[in-house]
């Protein structure tokens, strides 16, 4: 494929999304465009304030879980992989209810807020992930790596730290892009305990008869996406100057 | 008086015992080769050296200080192992450079990191530092590497590396510096170059071990030879005597199977 190729399909793309915005304006009329695209907007701030808190609470407690997890204490080593294994083998889904429903059930403390409820079922289903991509991460490391610092009189966290870390960051890139790709679009579940995040914002133009407003939620996702894609890409470039 | 004692060391993994009583000693500036087959418990007894294994008997003695008793139960503990380790350095069969850092920043790196706990490190920095690059920079240009200062480990040949590991073990000043079959990852034409940095590091009287399959080599620079088979000392004495006239009937077997596997090579 020669480069006016490539700049005539993007040409299609951007004209198709053209297309289907001046589709919905032409279907709204001028203020009715207005209304639906504000609250699509609304709706999707909602999933990116989700999308954010999630990854700066997951991240650093998916690494507690992993310590948890490799702990040569055997009964917290069971106890955290019996976790991780009840939190990866149910549905998210159905721990947003749970996050929401139980405390209220069990200990008579019912969740004050929704968004809480759903921002603590996002942090731990996800924590549980990044926790296993952490660990393979950390034992894909060579032992040699672990005894070079030793032989050099490094104690246990600076080999940690100085030597295993970023090797470890660097593998773990990739395949944290796509846990972070999926997060994006798992946040539009929160509409299940009733968070008005950007698809259950389209449904009530569904329900008034207007489809279109659903199927645009894409295009959020989309650029979203398209830039989430571009920033991981260029960290994964910047850790290119070694090899592991 | 001997720099290094080592008396009755013994190491089971599980049932088996790798290494069994094992003792001998080192000369300040003695370069001492142990030979074997594999298996044999050399790498073992190298580790055991450098604490990756901690021995189940025996004790280790550098400069006169008991540096390690396996009667003692502190022995063995994570912080008294790090202090023990400095008196030691190791060369790895599989170099074990650290990717992320630079050629300088591989050597330095531990210097650095030791030199913090100095009393006079919050005032001092930057003269410390300084001063081991300097020192660093001094270390890579003997082994010859004085104009790889800046690259990464993956863009060097593997003699290159384990050039570089020897100048990471040699910045920190060790008592006595390990080598475990430095040579065997190698290509055969980049073994030349290690061992060459090698020999003129037993011309400079550095003091040394040196776990090898390189008989020829280990004839050439070793003060003294031990050669191991089944956990034990069979033979232990200088090159001329335990390569070249060994007495002990296993010693015979495994240099004649050596040299003539080499020659049919």
């Amino acid at each position: 494929m020669n480069f006016s190729d490539i700049f005539q399909q993007n040409q299609e793309v951007s004209g198709g999304v053209f297309a289907i915005l001046m589709g919905t304006s032409l279907l709204f009329g001028r203020n009715g465009m207005n209304t639906y695209l504000s609250s699509l907007f609304e709706g999707f701030w909602l999933n990116v304030e989700l999308f954010v808190l999630t990854l700066l609470m997951a991240v650093p407690l998916g690494l507690i879980i992993t310590f948890g997890s490799m702990s040569k204490f055997r009964p917290l080593k069971w106890l955290v992989k019996t976790f991780v294994w009840i939190i990866r083998g149910t549905p998210l889904m159905l721990q947003l209810f749970v996050v929401l429903y139980a405390p209220g059930l069990l200990f008579g403390v019912p969740m004050k807020s929704r968004m809480t409820a759903a921002l603590v079922a996002f942090v731990i289903n996800y924590a549980a992930y990044f926790s296993e991509i952490y660990r393979g991460g950390i034992e894909s490391i060579p032992k040699g790596q672990y005894e070079a610092g030793a032989v050099l009189g490094m104690t246990k966290s600076q080999v940690f730290f100085k030597v295993i870390l970023l090797q470890v960051i660097k593998r773990i890139v990739p395949p944290m892009s796509n846990e972070i790709i999926t997060l994006t679009k798992d946040t539009a579940l929160a509409r299940v305990i009733g968070i008005a995040e950007i698809i259950m914002a389209a449904e009530r133009f569904t329900k008034q008869g207007l489809i279109w407003p659903l199927f645009s939620t894409g295009l959020f996702f989309l650029v979203f996406n398209g830039i989430l894609t571009l920033v991981l890409g260029w960290l994964e470039r910047k850790l290119d100057y070694f090899k592991v | 008086m001997p720099i290094l004692e080592v008396k009755n060391i013994s190491k089971k993994f599980g049932n088996v015992e790798v290494i069994k009583d094992i003792s001998f000693s080192l000369e300040k500036g003695e370069t001492l080769s142990i030979i074997g087959s594999s298996g044999s418990g050399k790498t073992t007894l190298l580790r055991c050296l450098n604490f990756l294994e901690i021995p189940d008997t025996g004790t280790i003695t550098v400069k006169d200080e008991v540096i390690f008793d396996a009667a003692d139960p502190e022995s063995g503990n994570e912080k008294g192992l790090r202090d023990k380790r400095l008196h030691f350095g190791l060369v790895f069969q599989s170099f074990n450079l650290f990717p992320q850092y630079t050629v300088l920043q591989n050597v330095t790196l531990a210097g650095m990191l030791l030199a913090k706990e100095r009393p006079d490190y919050k005032t001092e920095k930057n003269k410390i530092n300084e001063e081991i690059t300097r020192k660093a920079k001094e270390i890579l240009d003997s082994v010859g590497l004085s104009g790889r200062l800046n690259y990464y480990p993956h863009q060097l040949s593997g003699g290159q590396q384990q050039r570089v590991a020897i100048a990471r073990a040699l910045a920190l000043n060790p008592d006595i510096l390990c080598f475990d079959e430095p040579t065997s990852a190698l290509d055969p034409e980049l073994t030349g170059e290690v061992l060459r940095v090698i020999r003129e590091l037993a011309e400079r009287k550095t003091t040394m071990i040196i776990v090898t399959h390189e008989m020829s080599f280990a004839r050439q620079v070793s003060d003294n030879v031990l050669f191991m088979d089944d956990g034990v000392v069979v033979e232990y004495g200088p090159p001329e005597q335990v390569i070249g006239n060994p007495k002990e009937e296993r010693t015979k077997q495994f240099l004649e199977r050596y040299f003539e596997n080499n020659n049919n090579i």
